[in-house]
């Protein structure tokens, strides 16, 4: 079969705020950029954040990077790579202030600057008490954003292919990138998009657990094109339960509720995190007041008929107060709930929120993997020409746990920096190498596969099966014997979803097939969780075993990598050393 | 119901949102009305999918009233899904 081609000096697969942060920078440098997205750019997921942005302005009272480090890093719990998250928090600001040169319509005080409210785990003076740090567009800032930054795409020409879903990474003998294979939805068409350089922003994985905040879009695709390539998945047992999903829909409240004043209820009516954490109680960072509400339910202290689920309170707000600084909320909880939140308090449950592991980048977003060359081995030798940024990447700034806005902050910052990496790569190398002949095979084989498949498996069904084998063995509280038995589960259905079958076998806009398509990336973003998650033996950030309860910094202090070649795990250290802030050390993390 | 499988298949996957809220929605939409869509009905629902997500969802949450008479049904019917 011969495959279209077409070239660009860059493509950029994804649309959400990575994705159009680097785009833009690319487009504005001159370059030929192709911007691939499965839906309309502006239907990101991006366009669902609801908090802000986190950036030091100090808008509100005193603030500084070395803060805004410290929580990042307290955050992560310690797994964040230092030299990244300096470097995140130092260009956050700026890029918050392009952002309102761009024309982001940002809350504003009365003094014209931008308003910032409180979120959790960010705090003045190193964990002294909260700081109000997160730069909102009202309950839209993910909008705002996505349609500032598409709107400037638009004008400096950024070329974008709608409703198109990447397939593969190419790259040729020598492990260079070279672009990525493609289907065109409308027409079934799969072609070549030759680039000198790659750039993965293609978000989250939240869909392989069954009870998530995310939309049906995150499937994790940059993270099955990677590892079917040779690229290791870094962190992948590291998984953000947000507390406050609407229990039953996964539908998310923001955490904007409990800055603005609300606070989660066991069954008695009791404010129970004034016992988990003192100081930041309702605030405190996600896995905190997540592990602290997971174990109220345990314990028998969770609220409604199963005793399954808290309540979140803000009637105390009064209407006016949830009108103005919280409006979607009334209507979420109303049409999700069946209650009004001016009244009663909302039904919530800790819900799969946020992937914090993902491709592996330096701090400039370029790809790194473990090589051995000139007779040494380097744990992070750079992959020419491929990139990532946003949720799909781990820079690591997160670690084994985000603080909320620090996703936008990340999205901005590294979608920024990788493509000043391209711009530089394409400088210093001018040319462009040629595809090797056989560039498409991957992807026709995998289409062949799946078109010629007899007596296959119903997409439908494995994907059931992987949410619910995630969900059941791989939850907030992690126990040894199920996360044995969630691997063996993991690799059976991997073997499952290697025989799927699609009945419908028209070529314009076949769902069906796309959804098959999309299954062979959830599978390897759920294998990487379930392994690395199975291997790692001690509690940190997000990762809560049960039989190992506390961080273990001499044996554990390090990321994982997880390849599909084998289903093996390796791993590399962390960087403790910012790029000039001196090394926050390790300590055992209280809020 | 006199949709090609292509049409519905392009209207499915228009059902793909940025907004969880959204998708909900609609999904038990399709579920429950997909043999209503035809002729203004469908041109109405297939108007309000080519909405923004905050848009649609302000529409579907009563948050915002529909100006137009000719998408009122069918926002009528999302609002009770
Ligand atoms: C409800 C909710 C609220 C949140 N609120 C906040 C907040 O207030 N602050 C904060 O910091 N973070 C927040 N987050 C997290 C944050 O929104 C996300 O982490 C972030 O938006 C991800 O952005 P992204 O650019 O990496 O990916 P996305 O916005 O998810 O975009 C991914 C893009 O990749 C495209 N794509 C994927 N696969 C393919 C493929 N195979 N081919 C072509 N295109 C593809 C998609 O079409 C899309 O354009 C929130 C998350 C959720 C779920």
């Amino acid at each position: 079969m011969a495959v279209a081609r077409r070239s660009f000096d860059a493509v950029v697969v994804g649309a959400g705020g990575a994705g159009l942060r680097a785009a833009l920078q690319l487009s504005e440098a001159g370059l030929s950029v192709a911007v691939l997205s499965k839906v309309f750019p502006t239907r990101s997921h991006t366009v669902a954040a609801q908090g802000g942005i986190g950036a030091a302005l100090g808008n509100m009272g005193e603030d500084s990077w070395l803060w805004h480090m410290y929580d990042t890093v307290k955050g992560s719990d310690w797994l964040g790579d230092q030299d990244a998250i300096e470097f995140m928090v130092r260009e956050a600001p700026k890029l918050v202030y392009e952002l309102e040169h761009f024309g982001m319509p940002f809350d504003r005080n009365e003094n014209g600057t931008v308003y910032q409210r409180p979120f959790g785990g960010h705090s003045q003076n190193f964990g002294e008490r909260p700081v109000q740090r997160s730069c909102c567009a009202a309950d839209r800032t993910g909008h705002a954003m996505l349609h500032t930054l598409y709107q400037r795409n638009v004008r400096a020409r950024t070329q974008f292919f709608v409703e198109w879903m990447a397939l593969d990474l190419l790259r040729d003998a020598s492990g260079q990138v070279l672009g990525v294979t493609a289907l065109e939805m409308e027409t079934g068409e799969v072609m070549v998009l030759h680039a000198r350089a790659t750039l993965f922003a293609t978000g989250g994985a939240g869909r392989i657990f069954s009870s998530t905040t995310n939309a049906y879009i995150c499937t994790g695709d940059g993270l099955g094109m990677a590892a079917r390539a040779g690229i290791p998945l870094e962190d992948m047992e590291f998984w953000q339960f947000h507390p406050t999903g609407v229990a039953g829909a996964g539908v998310l409240i923001t955490e904007g509720v409990r800055g603005e004043g609300g606070y989660l209820l066991n069954k008695g009516g009791e404010r129970f995190m004034e016992r988990y954490a003192p100081n930041l109680k309702d605030l405190a960072s996600r896995d905190v007041v997540s592990r602290a509400m997971a174990t109220e339910i345990k314990e028998g202290r969770g609220a409604g008929p199963r005793g399954d689920y808290l309540l979140l309170k803000l009637d105390h707000l009064g209407p006016e107060v949830i009108e103005k600084r919280l409006p979607g909320i009334r209507e979420i909880a109303k049409k999700f709930a069946d209650i009004d939140p001016v009244k009663d308090p909302i039904p919530v449950v800790p819900t799969v929120h946020y992937m914090m592991g993902g491709i592996p980048t330096n701090y400039r977003g370029e790809v790194v993997v473990p090589a051995f060359s000139n007779g040494r081995s380097d744990p992070e030798a750079v992959v020419p020409g491929f990139y990532a940024a946003g949720e799909c990447a781990c820079a690591s700034v997160h670690g084994a746990n985000r603080l909320g806005t620090n996703s936008l902050t990340d999205l901005l910052v590294f979608g920024k920096a990788a493509a000043e990496s391209i711009i530089k790569f394409l400088q210093e190398n001018p040319g462009r190498k040629d595809l090797p002949k056989d560039a498409a095979e991957r992807t026709e084989a995998r289409l062949a596969r799946l078109d010629g498949q007899t007596n296959g498996e119903s997409v439908a069904e494995v994907g059931m099966e992987i949410r619910r084998t995630m969900q059941a063995h791989c939850g907030v509280f992690r126990f040894p014997d199920m996360l044995a038995k969630g691997v063996k589960k993991i690799r059976e259905i991997a073997d499952r979803a290697s025989r799927t079958q699609v009945k419908d076998k028209s070529r314009v806009f076949n769902t069906a097939r796309i959804e098959a398509l999309e299954l062979d990336n959830l599978i390897e973003a759920a294998r990487a969780s379930m392994v690395s998650a199975e291997a790692r033996r001690e509690s940190r950030g997000a990762h809560d075993r049960a039989d190992h309860h506390s961080r273990d910094d001499s044996n554990w202090l390090k990321h994982t990598l997880w390849y599909k070649d084998g289903d093996r795990l390796e791993y590399k250290p962390v960087h403790m050393k910012p790029l000039t802030a001196r090394t926050i050390e390790p300590k055992v993390r209280t809020y | 119901m006199n949709m090609t499988n292509a049409e519905m298949n392009r209207l499915r996957w228009s059902c793909r949102r940025g907004l969880l809220e959204n998708e909900l929605v609609l999904e038990r939409f399709l579920h429950a009305h997909a043999a209503l869509l035809e002729g203004e009905r469908l041109a109405a629902f297939k108007t309000l999918l080519g909405y923004g997500d905050d848009e649609l969802w302000d529409l579907v949450s009563g948050r915002r009233e529909c100006g137009d008479p000719a998408l009122g049904e069918v926002v009528r019917l999302l609002r009770n899904c």
